[in-house]
């Protein structure tokens, strides 16, 4: 009996260890957030409030959070980072008032605070890569990972455009298996490809830690407490020993 | 001086509380000699730590009520405040959040120790029926807790659960609106979910814990043998021979049950507090819009069994009231496990081959039932939940007259190892 | 203890069994320690609390002789008053029935303890807040008001127990209050723009 209770409970360690809960279509692009290359995410931080923060807010994170875990000095956040009236300890509105930018897209663009632990890392990754011309879309672009998307390719000066290759007759539909991303660059923008894909990188770097800015403080505080209990763990093993001495079997 | 000295013979300041209040009679009467069989395996180290769970979860609740704002237009926004602006906020949320999980397994575990060492049977029937009481209201509180961020996980689990009254014949959509104290889950939902969670059921749930100890400590311990200790006592001291002191053998020994725990514990909390995108959905991190339902909608993880036989029951009679009979049928059988179960022997140990082949089945087949729950649905997937169902209940039945087509092994006098 | 489960025999160590349960109680005793700080530091003011305690700015232009201009900072109201030659004169009338008429009790920052706690004599700077019991006190310039004091010279009056302060916010003797009221840390910004909160440069 007792084997079989630990076969249970493998089982369900494997069931838990499994990733049922990102089924659903493969992305394009898989991307890992490094949230500890500070180079990385302070060019991200430059170029998403440069390219993305006139539309999109980050309104539940603050500036002077970002100075301070990003180790950006209060007089380069103001020159580089802020370009609204907002103070320091202020949270990151777009400029733009929501019924205005309402009527121009056909709807207000979303908070993108949480947006890498709403949709993913990959997800938002892919996104910014998968551009493509498609005349059928009011602005012109569509994209493979949000077909019908209402935003603009606002990065197209750097990636250039892209058009879409239609895939072989029923390769498309095989689920599971991208040989490749069916894009083709026809009009190159001011950064070579690899360029733009460490931009987009920067990009979601910095957006991964904005969706958690705490991270590093429970990240930090892991290894210490481990190291405390299994101290503890040590000590209690040899209490319980000692004092199951007095125990006869 | 009290009246009448307190047989304690203590003196000093304790004695002085002793005159006026039992601490030393408390103290014997539940640490130092309530007297626990000496033969506790792994499976009894779940109590303890289902106490230390609703602790933590009391205490990290009470510090997130400080800054938790219960309004539909406050409350997603206060969680990220929560999250990024109070100082440890992020872990103490964490905590919480991985405390309702950890709360859950604990209790599974606990209640299948439970199931297959007979610890609801004669005279531990009440002990069972309060800890299935606690089962009840603790996913009531689930339920609950998992509204309060009010993301879109929150808003759509609360949307189908409450639509769950709705099944109830003619008086349902009243119920529903009742319920909820609008036409959609709104901020008189979430405000009163808020005060269930942190008033109502937390009342309810210490007050059943105390009556699960109370009758714990009225009838004694089971064991792993399922024997009674109290049988064989020392004739002068009438100590049961195999019994030991719970403080000090069972404090230290579940010490040691905490530490490993807690290792756990610590690191999901540090390490993975998403849980793989179980503990923390995703779609929870957009805020609930009742406009646009998630692409896949799943129960948190620890309703999926139950969900799961929801799923699987077919409507009937045009009403999805069968689904919901069979989920909530699901939980209150339990409550009937020690009347159900008419096999004379206790412990799994020497119970027929048969009556272990199908407990085995049935933790497997809870754990199936609790992936499938999270799955989307498909026509296999549906069938093996339709299958899992009939078996859950199957198995309850079946501990009726299972023990006629087997043969027990004798049981021990005493208890062994 | 059982006399069979439990045989507490000779060969118990009592050093031993000493120490291990001294050592896991301390030990305990540590993680405690740092379970309970995220606790109790949670209840500190968070960023938001923080960022509304910034620095507020305060434009004096549009303020006249004799006016009080009111603002929050730190969800305190804070005065900012322009006091006329006279109301600075009066300051010297009332010192005999002051309790601490030159400012030695620190509320003030160092650039504010002089005669008339002020950077510029001419505007004064307070927080509203009575150092009594946290009401804020009634501005009273107008004098004579008996019904305050015979010899009012114009100043506050506290209407939750009747503290009194002159012009620069110094307390009377023998009122509930016992200090003078704070002086907020403050800078010019130009001459007609004030920085409630942000202390101004060592000159």
């Amino acid at each position: 009996m007792m084997r079989a209770h630990k076969l249970l409970l493998a089982i369900a360690g494997l069931m838990l260890s499994g990733s049922a809960v990102a089924a659903g279509h493969p992305l394009p692009y898989e991307y890992r957030a490094d949230t500890s290359n500070l180079a990385s995410m302070q060019r991200g931080a430059r170029d998403f409030m440069a390219y993305c923060s006139g539309c999109h807010s980050m309104k539940y994170l603050r500036y002077n959070r970002i100075g301070a875990d990003l180790q950006i000095p209060e007089d380069l956040l103001k020159s580089n980072l802020m370009f609204t009236s907002a103070k320091v300890g202020d949270q990151i509105h777009s400029a733009m008032p929501a019924d205005a930018s309402k009527a121009w897209f056909g709807q207000t663009p979303p908070d993108l605070t949480l947006e890498t632990r709403a949709r993913g890392q990959s997800w938002v990754y892919s996104y910014l890569r998968t551009f493509y011309v498609d005349g059928t879309r009011p602005m012109g672009v569509n994209n493979l990972v949000l077909p019908g998307a209402s935003m603009p390719h606002v990065l197209w000066e750097l990636q250039g455009w892209q058009v879409k290759e239609e895939a072989p007759e029923g390769a498309a539909e095989h689920e599971g298996e991208h040989h490749g991303v069916p894009l083709k660059l026809v009009q190159p923008g001011s950064l070579s490809p690899d360029e733009y894909e460490k931009f987009v990188g920067d990009i979601v770097n910095f957006m991964s830690y904005a969706a958690e800015p705490g991270k590093s403080v429970r990240m930090g505080v892991g290894p210490k407490a481990m190291v405390y209990l299994l101290l503890l763990l040590v000590l209690c093993y040899l209490l319980k020993k000692e004092f199951w001495r007095d125990i006869k079997h | 001086m009290a009246i009448v000295p307190n047989p304690y013979k203590t003196t000093g300041f304790l004695g002085w509380i002793d005159d006026r209040f039992p601490l030393t009679k408390l103290y014997r009467d539940h640490l130092s000699e309530y007297y626990a069989p000496k033969n506790f395996n792994f499976w009894y180290y779940f109590g303890s730590l289902a106490l230390l769970v609703l602790v933590n979860q009391l205490i990290s609740g009470i510090i997130l009520a400080m800054h938790y704002k219960p309004s539909s237009a406050e409350a997603f926004g206060s969680v990220e405040y929560i999250m990024r602006d109070v100082p440890w906020g992020n872990v103490i949320r964490y905590m919480h959040s991985t405390g309702a999980s950890a709360f859950f397994i604990v209790v599974y575990l606990h209640m299948y120790r439970g199931l297959i060492y007979g610890s609801y049977k004669k005279p531990r029937e009440l002990i069972w029926v309060f800890g299935c009481l606690i089962f009840l209201v603790l996913m009531a509180e689930g339920f609950c807790g998992y509204v309060l961020p009010w993301g879109q996980m929150s808003y759509w689990g609360a949307q189908v659960i409450i639509s769950l009254f709705g099944t109830i014949p003619f008086i349902g959509p009243d119920i529903v609106v009742w319920v909820q104290g609008d036409y959609i889950p709104s901020d008189a939902t979430l405000n009163r979910l808020f005060s269930l969670h942190i008033v109502a059921l937390p009342f309810v749930l210490v007050g059943l814990v105390v009556a699960h100890l109370i009758a714990l400590h009225e009838v004694g311990s089971n064991n792993p043998d399922g024997v009674e200790i109290k049988k064989h006592k020392d004739p002068v001291t009438h100590i049961p021979l195999d019994g030991i002191g719970f403080h000090p053998y069972y404090t230290v020994k579940d010490l040691v049950g905490v530490a490993v725990f807690l290792i756990i514990f610590v690191g999901v909390i540090c390490f993975a507090p998403d849980g793989g995108g179980y503990l923390l959905e995703k779609p929870n991190f957009q805020e609930a819009n009742p406009m646009v339902t998630p692409e896949h909608i799943t129960p948190a993880w620890y309703f999926g069994s139950f969900y799961a036989m929801l799923r699987a029951t077919p409507s009937m009679f045009a009403s999805a009231l069968p689904g919901v009979i069979v989920m909530f049928g699901a939980v209150l059988i339990l409550f009937l496990l020690p009347w159900l179960d008419r096999n004379p022997v206790k412990s799994i140990r020497y119970k027929g081959n048969l009556t272990k082949l199908l407990t085995l089945i049935f933790a497997i087949d809870f754990v199936m039932l609790n992936y499938l729950g999270m799955q989307p649905t498909s026509p296999t997937y549906t069938l093996m939940s339709r299958i899992g169902t009939v078996y859950y209940f199957g198995f309850f039945f079946s501990l009726l007259f299972i023990h006629n087509f087997e043969t027990s092994k004798p049981v021990p006098e005493r208890v062994t190892g | 203890m059982g006399p069979e489960g439990v045989s507490p025999g000779t060969e118990v160590d009592k050093g031993r069994r000493r120490f291990l349960t001294l050592a896991t109680t301390g030990v305990g005793a540590v993680g405690a320690g740092f379970v309970v700080w995220p606790f109790l530091a949670s209840m500190k003011p968070s960023e938001r609390a923080k960022a509304l305690g910034a620095p507020v700015k305060a434009d004096i232009a549009g303020v006249e002789d004799g006016q009080m201009l009111t603002l929050a900072w730190r969800g305190k109201p804070v005065w900012i008053l322009k006091r006329t030659p006279e109301m600075i004169a009066s300051l010297d009338k009332v010192k005999k029935d002051l309790a601490d008429p030159d400012s030695t009790v620190d509320q003030q920052p160092k650039y504010a303890q002089n005669a008339t706690r002020s950077v510029k004599p001419g505007i004064m700077v307070l927080v509203g807040s009575c150092t009594h019991l946290g009401c804020s006190p009634t501005f009273r310039p107008d004098h004579p008001a008996p019904e305050i004091l015979p010899d009012w010279q114009g100043g506050y009056y506290c209407p939750c127990h009747g503290s009194k302060f002159d012009l620069a916010g110094r307390v009377y003797k023998g009122v509930p209050a016992p200090i003078n009221l704070k002086v907020p840390p403050y800078r010019f910004d130009g001459e007609t723009t004030l920085v409630i909160g942000e202390d101004q440069a060592a000159a």
